[in-house]
C-alpha cells in the first residue's frame, strides 16, 4: 500500500464529483457532487501527511478545517435553496436564471 | 493484507460516488453518498488517521446527511423522482474523464520520489497539541464561521416576509 494508491483513489472520487457538478440538474445534487470533491482533497491531504518522512499533524489539522467549512457550506446552500424553491418552486439550477446569463 | 483492505474501502468508496452522479432519484443519492462518505472514513483508518475517521462518520454520516435530507424533504417537488443530468453531459463526462487522465499521469509520473510505504500514526494528543498551539487562530476563526453560518443559514432560510411571494406559487409543484 503505497501512496499512489490514495492519490489515485482522491483523483477519482474528485473527478466524479466534478462530473456531479458540470452535469446534475438538481441544487441538491451539485450540492452532493461538492461534498464528494471535498472528500476527495481530504483523502489526499491525509495521504500526504501520513506517508511524510518527518511526521507531522498538518495534513489532518487541514482536514479538520475542510470538515468544518463543509458542514458551514451545507448549512447556507440548504438555506438559499430552500429560499429559491419557496420564491419559484424549483430547485433546478437550469431554471434560475434571475441575473441572466 | 492492508492492500486488501485499502481496495475494499476504495471500492466502497467509488461505488458510492458512482452511484451519487448517477442516480436518478434524490434520496438514493443521499444515501449513496453516505457509502462513499463510510468508505472515505475506512481510508482513514487505513492512513491512521483515527480521529478524522470518527469526526467523518460524526459529522459527515450525523450531521450532514441528516441536514441535506430534512432539505430534501422541505423543499419536495415532483422533479426529483426524475432529477436527471442536463443536455451538457457528455461535455461533463468529457472534462472529468479527462481531468482524471491528468492527475493520474501526474502522480503516476513522480511516484518514484514517494515510494515509501511507511506511514507514521499520529496520536491524538500530537494531533490537538497542533491544533490548539500553532493553528490556534485559524481554530479561532473556523468556530466564527460556524457561528456566522449558523446565523446566516437561519436568516436566509426562515419564513419569508411579503416581499418574497412566489413568481409560480410553490402549491402549484408541492405535493
Amino acid at each position: 500500500m503505497m501512496l499512489i494508491h490514495f492519490e489515485l483513489l482522491g483523483a477519482g472520487l474528485f473527478c466524479l464529483g466534478v462530473y456531479g457538478v458540470l452535469a446534475r440538474r438538481s441544487g441538491v445534487m451539485i450540492l452532493m457532487a461538492v461534498e464528494l470533491m471535498l472528500n476527495a482533497v481530504n483523502v489526499n491531504l491525509v495521504a500526504f501527511a501520513a506517508f511524510r518522512d518527518i511526521p507531522t499533524a498538518t495534513g489532518q489539522v487541514i482536514a479538520i478545517f475542510v470538515i468544518t467549512i463543509a458542514a458551514a457550506e451545507v448549512a447556507l446552500a440548504l438555506a438559499i435553496i430552500m429560499r429559491l424553491f419557496r420564491s419559484r418552486g424549483s430547485v433546478n439550477v437550469d431554471q434560475i436564471d434571475l441575473m441572466g446569463g | 493484507m492492508g492492500l486488501a483492505f485499502f481496495y475494499i474501502a476504495g471500492a466502497v468508496t467509488l461505488f458510492g460516488a458512482i452511484g451519487v452522479v448517477v442516480t436518478r432519484n434524490v434520496v438514493y443519492a443521499a444515501l449513496f453518498l453516505l457509502v462513499s462518505l463510510a468508505g472515505v472514513a475506512g481510508t482513514f483508518v487505513l492512513l491512521y488517521a483515527e480521529f478524522l475517521a470518527l469526526v467523518q462518520v460524526l459529522i459527515y454520516g450525523g450531521a450532514i446527511i441528516i441536514v441535506i435530507l430534512f432539505g430534501l424533504m422541505l423543499t419536495r417537488t415532483s422533479e426529483y423522482e426524475a432529477s436527471g443530468e442536463n443536455r451538457r453531459w457528455p461535455f461533463a463526462a468529457l472534462v472529468s474523464i479527462g481531468l482524471f487522465a491528468l492527475l493520474a499521469y501526474a502522480f503516476l509520473a513522480d511516484s518514484a520520489l514517494y515510494n515509501s510505504s511507511t506511514r507514521e500514526a499520529i496520536s491524538v494528543e500530537e494531533l490537538g497539541r497542533e491544533l490548539f498551539e500553532q493553528w490556534a487562530v485559524p481554530f479561532e476563526i473556523a468556530s466564527l464561521i460556524l457561528i456566522v453560518a449558523l446565523i446566516g443559514a437561519v436568516v436566509i432560510g426562515r419564513a419569508a416576509p411579503e416581499d418574497d411571494e412566489p413568481e409560480t406559487g410553490p402549491g402549484s409543484t408541492q405535493r
